[in-house]
C-alpha cells in the first residue's frame, strides 16, 4: 500500500506491506534509526515518537495508519544548526542517560508531557513517564531532567 | 559545563559527557542500526519444549517460501563447529559440563533452545519461515526445581549421568572442628535459608550480531551488542576454527549488559558460521521475548546461611550451603557466579578462620545463568545482611548496633579476612553514621514507637545494609586460584599527537558507563591538557586489539590506572626530549600544567606541545631514542578493589494490601577517589534501582512444565519510574592505597546494597506482627501472605 507521511518536515510517499509497524517504516525505510525498539509488547517506550504532536509508541501503529500525519523523531529535535532541544540539553546537563538506548523515547515521551503539564511535580512527572523504561539511571536523573527543563 | 580551559584539578569535576550528544540526537548507532547491504537476516526456532528429544526436523517447507535462501537444523551445522560452545570458568576438576552447541542437536533442554535456523532476505521473511519448520519432538520430563534437580530423580542430560555440575567449598578453620565448636560454644546463633529468584537483566538493547566476511581476503568482521569484544573474539576463533588474527570483532554503542552481554552466545557463532558459509553479511536481531527466553538469566541460588555469635553479638562462625541454578547448560562464566560470592558471606564484619562454604551447582530444564550485575555478591550479600538481621531479633538488639559490633576497626586495614583475602581499606563506621544522619535513623526508630501500634494498618519500616563490593576481577594469579579462565589485566596506550592531541587506546568496552569521558580526564589531569583534547578508542579489536573488556566494575580500577600508568610512561620520555631540547639533566626537570620546566629556573620550560612535536619531526632527539610519543602499559593488579557503604531504606507497609511503598532510600558510598561524582552518582542509581526491583518486582517464573511465564516485558516486572523512589547519595572517600589513583569500583555497589536494605525495612515494618522474612519479590500478595501466615491465617 502507498502511503506518504511527513517525518521531520520531510515527506515520504513510499509503498508498504500492511503489516509494516510505524518504527519499522521509520527505520528500515525512511532509514531514521534514532527510534530504538527494545520489546515487543509496546511495554518499553524506547520507539516513542511524536505523531500530529503528541508522544505515541511507533510499535503501536502499522505504518498504513499513519498515512498523512506529521511525525517528529528524535533526528528532529535538534535545530539545524545543531542546538540541542531544550530537553536533550537539560538531559545532558543532568546525566539523565547512560547506554542511551530508551533516550530517544524518553526524550520524546518527556517533551510531549510538558507540552501537556508544563510545571509538573516530581510524582506527574514519574507517572507522566511510566510508559518509558530505562534500565540504567533508575529514573532519578530522568526525572530531574524534565524537571529541569520545566524550570527553564 | 564543559570544561575547556582547566588543564588542572580535572580528576573529580562533575564533566558532562562526551557520549551524550550522539546519543541524544539519534545519531549513535547500535549493532541493529548499522546499514549492511546485501545481509541475509537469521531467524532462530526455538524449542517450545523444556525438555525434548528432537524426532525429526523437516526444512522442506521453509526452503521454499519467499525470500529464504537457505534453512538449518541443528544437525545440518554439526560440522560448522570446532568445538562446542565455551564455558571458560571449569571451577573443579571434576565439573561436569554437557555438550552445548549453538543449535541443538537430539535434544533440546529449555524452552528457547535453539532447534533450527533460517536465512533470508529480510527479517520478516526470516521470521516467518521459522514457523514453516516441522519439527517432531518427544516431550520429555523437565527438571524445574532445584532440590528435584539434586536429588537426580530425573536426569537431564544423559552424557554426563548426574544433575550435579561441582560441588566447590571453601572450610577456613585453624583447627579442625572450629566452626562445628564455635556453633556449639555459641551464645546466639541463627539458621536460614533465602531464595534469591531468577532474574532477567533485561538491558534495553536487545542483542544484536551482524557478521560480514571477506569471502576473497579471508577476514571476517562481527558487530556484536557485547561488553566483551576481546573475550568474544578469542572465544569464537577457538569455537568456529578461524584463525583469531583474521576476525575483527566490534562493539558499536551499547544499549546496556549488566552482565548479560558478558557472554558468548549462539547467534553471534551462527551469523559468523554462516557468513562464513554463504560468502554474504549475516545479521540478527534478538526480539525481547525471544530475549527473555534465550538471554542468560541471574542469580537463581537456595542460601542456608547460619551464623554464630558470642554473648556480645561478635560473629564467631559463618557457615553456608548453597545450591545453584546453572540453567540447561554452563554458559560463559556460569559455573563462577556462586564462587564470587564464596568471599563476602562475612560482608564487612570481623570473623575468626571459622568459616565453612559449599556451593553443590544443578543442571535444571530453564533458561542458562550467568553474570548479572554482581555476580554472586549481591546473593552473599543478601544473605548476610538478612541473617544479621535476625541474629540482632534473635539478641534482642537495634540491627545497626549489632552491624557496628562487628565492623572491622578502621584501623585494622589492610585486614586479612579469613579467607586469605586482604581488604584493602574501610571506614565502615562512618559510612553508617553519615547514612542514619541522611535518614535520621533515631528520628525514624522514634516514629515507629507511635506508629507502630497493635491495630496499625501503615506500618513503618528501616532496613539497614553493609556491604563490601570486592570487585576489579584481578589479580591474574588470584583468578587462576579459582580456576578462571583468562587474567584480570588491563592494556592502554597513550599516543601524543605531533598538535598535541592526544589518543588513548583502552581495552575496556563501555556500554553506558561513560568511559571516554571518565578516561579523558584522566588523560587530562596526568598530561596537563584539556580533556577536550583527548581522544577515547575502544571496543573494536583492529584499534584496541588488546583488551580483558568491561564487567565486574573493573574497568576503572583496572583500565583506568593502566591509563594512568601509560601517561607515566609517555611523560618519562617525553622528558628525556625536553632535557635534552633545554640541554638540562632529566632528574632536574619537572611536569606539571603540560610543561617541562628545569628545577630552579623557570624561565627555562618546554611545553608538551612542543615535545610532541619534536617526537615526531625527529630531527634533534637524544642518541638512541625513538621518534614518536607513545606508551603502551598492561596493568595486572595487586589486589581487588574494595568500594564499601551503607544502604538505608524506609518504607511503609499497608498491612491490609500487602503494598510497600519506600519512603525514603539513602545510599552511602566509599568508591576511593571519584574521577567523576556525576558518573559515580548516576551508576549508584541506577544500581539501587535494579537490586530494589529484586527485593519488590521481578522473577523469572516458570510453571511446573518449564515454561517461562514472564517471557515478555508486559509480564516481567521491570520497574518504570512511578515504581520507585528518588535516590539520596552520599559518599565517604577512603582512597585506595593499591593504585596510583585511589580509585575503587562502582559499577555494582547499588545492586549489591539495595535488595537487602529493601527487604530488611520490609520485614523492620511487619517485625510487631511476627513476620520474621518476606521472599523476594516482595509483592502486594506475597507480603499479605506473610503477615497472614504470621498472624495464624486470621487476617
Amino acid at each position: 500500500m502507498e502511503i506518504t507521511v511527513t517525518i521531520n518536515g520531510k515527506s515520504h510517499t513510499a509503498d508498504v506491506e500492511p503489516r509494516t509497524l510505524l518504527v519499522q517504516f521509520i527505520r528500515e525505510q525512511v532509514g531514521l534509526t534514532g527510534t530504538n525498539i527494545g520489546c515487543d509488547t509496546s511495554s518499553c517506550g524506547a520507539c516513542s515518537v511524536h505523531v500530529d504532536g503528541e508522544a505515541a509508541k511507533s510499535c503501536t501503529l502499522l505504518a498504513v495508519q499513519a498515512d498523512g500525519c506529521s511525525i517528529t523523531t528524535i533526528e528532529g529535535m535538534a535545530a539545524a544548526d545543531g542546538t540541542l532541544h531544550p530537553m536533550q540539553q537539560a538531559f545532558m546537563e543532568n546525566h539523565g542517560l547512560q547506554c542511551g538506548y530508551c533516550t530517544p523515547g524518553m526524550v520524546m515521551a518527556a517533551t510531549s508531557l510538558l507540552a501537556e503539564n508544563p510545571n509538573p511535580t516530581e510524582e506527574e512527572v514519574r507517572i507522566g513517564l511510566e510508559g518509558n523504561l530505562c534500565r540504567c539511571t533508575g529514573y532519578h536523573n530522568i526525572v530531574q531532567s524534565v524537571l529541569a527543563c520545566a524550570k527553564s | 559545563m564543559t570544561m575547556t580551559d582547566n588543564t588542572t584539578g580535572v580528576l573529580g569535576q562533575r564533566l558532562l559527557r562526551r557520549e551524550d550528544p550522539a546519543l541524544l540526537t539519534g545519531e549513535a548507532r547500535y549493532t541493529s542500526d548499522l546499514p549492511i547491504p546485501g545481509a541475509l537476516h537469521l531467524a532462530v526456532l526455538r524449542s517450545p519444549y523444556a525438555r525434548a528429544r528432537i524426532v525429526s526436523v523437516d526444512t522442506s517447507a521453509a526452503a521454499a517460501m519467499p525470500g529464504v535462501t537457505a534453512v538449518f537444523s541443528g544437525a545440518d551445522l554439526a560440522e560448522a563447529w570446532a568445538g562446542p560452545m565455551p564455558c571458560a570458568w571449569p571451577v573443579t576438576e571434576d565439573m561436569k559440563s554437557p555438550t552445548h552447541y549453538p543449535l541443538a542437536v537430539g535434544q533440546a533442554n529449555y524452552v528457547g533452545d535453539g532447534v533450527a535456523c533460517v536465512l533470508a532476505t529480510s527479517a520478516t521473511a526470516a521470521r516467518d519461515a521459522i514457523d514453516a519448520i516441522d519439527v517432531e519432538y518427544e516431550p520429555l520430563e523437565a527438571v524445574i526445581d532445584l532440590e528435584d534437580a539434586l536429588s537426580d530423580r530425573v536426569v537431564i542430560h544423559d552424557e554426563i549421568g548426574t544433575n550435579r555440575s561441582y560441588t566447590w567449598d571453601l572450610k577456613i578453620e585453624e583447627s579442625e572442628g572450629q566452626v562445628d565448636q564455635a556453633f556449639a560454644d555459641a551464645a546466639y546463633s541463627v539458621k536460614e535459608r533465602y531464595i534469591q529468584q531468577r532474574l532477567i537483566p533485561a538491558a534495553m538493547e536487545p542483542r544484536a550480531v551482524a557478521a560480514i566476511p571477506q569471502p576473497f581476503g579471508g577476514d571476517m568482521t562481527l558487530y556484536s551488542a557485547t561488553q566483551v569484544p576481546h573475550i568474544l573474539k578469542v572465544m569464537t576463533a577457538l569455537t568456529l576454527g578461524i584463525p583469531e588474527h583474521q576476525l575483527r570483532v566490534v562493539a558499536p554503542a551499547v544499549g546496556g549488559g549488566f552482565g548479560s552481554k558478558l557472554n558468548v552466545y549462539a547467534e553471534e557463532l551462527l551469523c559468523v558460521a554462516l557468513a562464513k558459509r554463504t560468502g554474504s553479511p549475516v545479521r540478527w536481531t534478538e526480539t525481547r521475548s525471544e530475549g527473555n527466553q534465550a538471554t542468560i538469566h541471574g542469580r537463581g541460588q537456595i542460601q542456608d546461611i547460619e551464623l554464630a555469635a558470642d554473648s556480645d553479638g561478635r560473629l564467631t562462625a559463618v557457615r553456608v550451603r548453597l545450591i545453584g541454578d546453572m540453567g540447561a547448560y554452563l554458559q560463559l562464566v556460569t559455573p563462577g557466579v556462586p564462587l564470587l560470592g564464596a568471599f563476602l558471606y562475612a560482608g564487612v564484619y570481623e570473623l575468626p578462620k571459622a568459616y565453612d562454604f559449599s556451593c553443590t551447582s544443578v543442571f535444571t530444564n530453564m533458561t542458562p545463568t550467568d553474570a548479572y550485575r554482581g555476580a554472586g555478591r549481591p546473593e552473599a550479600t543478601y544473605a548476610i545482611e538478612r541473617a544479621m538481621d535476625s541474629l540482632a531479633a534473635e539478641i534482642g538488639i537495634d540491627p545497626l548496633e549489632l552491624r557496628r559490633r562487628n565492623f572491622i576497626p578502621t584501623a585494622s586495614y589492610p585486614y586479612e579476612a579469613m579467607t586469605g583475602l586482604v581488604y584493602d581499606s574501610g571506614d565502615h563506621d562512618r559510612a553508617a553514621t553519615l547514612a542514619a544522619d541522611m535518614i535520621d535513623y533515631a528520628g525514624v526508630r522514634a516514629r515507629q514507637q507511635t506508629q507502630n501500634v497493635p491495630g496499625a494498618t501503615k506500618r513503618l519500616g528501616i532496613g539497614v545494609s553493609t556491604y563490601f563490593e570486592m570487585c576489579g576481577l584481578a589479580p591474574s594469579r588470584v583468578l587462576a586460584s579459582l580456576n578462571y579462565g583468562a587474567g584480570g589485566w588491563e592494556a592502554a596506550t597513550v599516543r601524543v599527537l605531533p598538535t598535541n592531541k592526544i589518543q588513548v587506546v583502552t581495552g575496556t568496552a563501555p556500554h553506558g558507563q561513560g568511559h571516554e569521558t571518565a578516561w579523558s580526564m584522566i588523560v587530562a589531569e596526568k598530561m596537563g591538557v584539556s580533556p577536550d583534547d583527548v581522544d577515547v578508542l575502544h571496543s573494536d579489536t583492529a584499534i584496541a586489539p588488546l583488551g580483558l573488556d568491561t564487567y565486574g566494575s573493573r574497568s576503572l580500577s583496572v583500565g583506568g590506572v593502566a591509563i594512568a600508568i601509560a601517561c607515566d610512561k609517555v611523560i618519562d620520555k617525553a622528558k628525556q626530549i625536553a632535557a635534552h631540547q633545554l640541554e638540562a639533566n632529566p632528574d632536574d626537570l619537572e611536569f606539571s600544567g603540560g610543561e617541562f620546566r628545569v628545577a630552579g629556573s623557570p624561565d627555562r620550560a618546554m611545553p608538551l606541545a612542543a615535545v610532541a612535536f619534536e617526537a615526531f619531526t625527529a630531527h634533534n632527539l637524544p642518541d638512541g631514542l625513538e621518534p614518536n610519543l607513545e606508551a603502551h602499559t598492561t596493568y595486572d593488579p595487586p589486589n581487588f578493589s574494595w568500594p564499601f557503604g551503607t544502604h538505608m531504606c524506609l518504607v511503609e507497609v499497608d498491612t491490609e494490601t500487602g503494598q510497600v511503598d519506600v519512603l525514603k532510600y539513602v545510599a552511602v558510598d566509599d568508591c576511593g577517589n571519584q574521577v567523576n561524582p556525576l558518573i559515580v552518582d548516576g551508576q549508584v542509581h541506577g544500581g539501587v534501582v535494579q537490586g530494589l526491583a529484586q527485593a519488590l518486582y521481578e522473577e523469572a517464573v516458570y510453571d511446573s512444565d518449564g515454561n517461562l511465564q514472564t517471557s515478555t516485558l508486559a509480564e516481567y516486572l521491570v520497574p518504570a519510574a512511578s515504581d520507585v523512589p528518588a535516590i539520596e547519595t552520599g559518599h565517604t572517600v577512603t582512597p585506595s592505597p593499591t593504585n596510583q589513583l585511589g580509585v575503587k569500583g562502582i559499577g555494582e555497589a547499588g545492586t549489591i546494597a539495595s535488595t537487602p536494605a529493601v527487604i530488611n525495612a520490609v520485614v523492620d515494618a511487619l517485625s510487631g506482627l511476627g513476620v520474621r522474612d518476606v521472599p523476594m519479590p516482595a509483592s502486594p500478595n506475597t507480603v499479605w501472605r506473610a503477615i497472614n501466615e504470621a498472624q495464624g491465617g486470621q487476617q
